[in-house]
């Protein structure tokens, strides 16, 4: 890993949506059912993808497979975009809205 | 049918594979299939299950494909190529064994949506002549390979 020190980020206001009065609220990763994820494999990607101990991820991979589906992650709305992403990536079906 | 263990984690943090030869076959070829099919027909129903939604609305989904949609596409072909790259050796990388993970779960979902899979207990009332027995097979053969490498990936978290 680089040694280099980073210059501090800088947060850019999103432009979409800024005239939004819910501005400030939170947005929501969902991951949804699906019939063919396997069980172990959702687990597993909740683990690998958000660093949640397995205890966390087995709680959320059940909420999803009993109720269809389940908030795994929060944040801005750039982060939910990299989360839904990451879990596209997996293949887990995963969308985005305000909280 | 399949009782020998395929994958395990080995003690210096590589995957040894212990796959037959028709198996190795078969993992060298299947990720090709896939990846002339995202080339040459994106849009095949079939693949739907790859590029979910991410917003409700349309304009928000088309700014988010247009930002995401080339690296997930590229993404996916990587961890194919890797799949059909190694699928003849004897140990992975941790780093390889990741992208079998995906590669894995990409063809299952690709077949398992062709097959419309809706629930676990598919194959108990298949009848042997039924014609969608051997994709049927295949699916639970990868499905079989995916969750033992989930078990062997499990040590790493």
């Amino acid at each position: 890993m680089s040694t280099t020190p980073a210059p501090a980020e800088v947060e850019i206001e999103e432009p979409r949506g800024s005239d939004d009065p819910e501005h400030d609220r939170p947005w929501v990763v969902i991951v949804w059912n699906d019939p063919i994820n396997l069980m172990s494999y959702v687990t597993l990607v909740f683990q690998k993808l958000f660093g949640y101990s397995k205890a966390k991820a087995t709680k959320l991979m059940l909420q999803v497979h009993n109720e269809g589906k389940a908030v795994v992650s929060t944040g801005s709305r750039e982060k939910a975009e990299h989360d839904v992403a990451r879990l596209h990536g997996h293949g887990l079906w995963a969308t985005m809205q305000r909280d | 049918m399949w009782s020998e263990r395929r994958i395990e984690r080995t003690g210096d943090g590589s995957y040894a594979l212990r796959l037959t030869e028709q198996e190795r076959t078969l993992l060298r070829f299947l990720p090709g299939e896939l990846r002339s099919l995202l080339e040459a027909e994106p849009d095949d129903p079939g693949l739907r299950r790859l590029f979910p939604r991410a917003y409700e609305d349309d304009r928000d989904e088309a700014a988010f494909r247009e930002l995401m949609g080339n690296e997930l596409l590229a993404g996916r072909t990587r961890a194919l190529e890797v799949l059909a790259e190694t699928a003849k050796a004897e140990r992975l990388t941790s780093e390889q064994a990741q992208a079998w993970l995906t590669a894995l779960n990409d063809l299952r979902l690709v077949l398992g949506t062709r097959l419309d899979v809706s629930d676990e207990s598919l194959l108990e009332d298949l009848a042997e002549d039924d014609p969608l027995a051997p994709e049927l097979a295949l699916y639970a053969y990868l499905s079989w390979l995916q969750e033992q490498l989930v078990e062997a990936l499990s040590a790493e978290y």
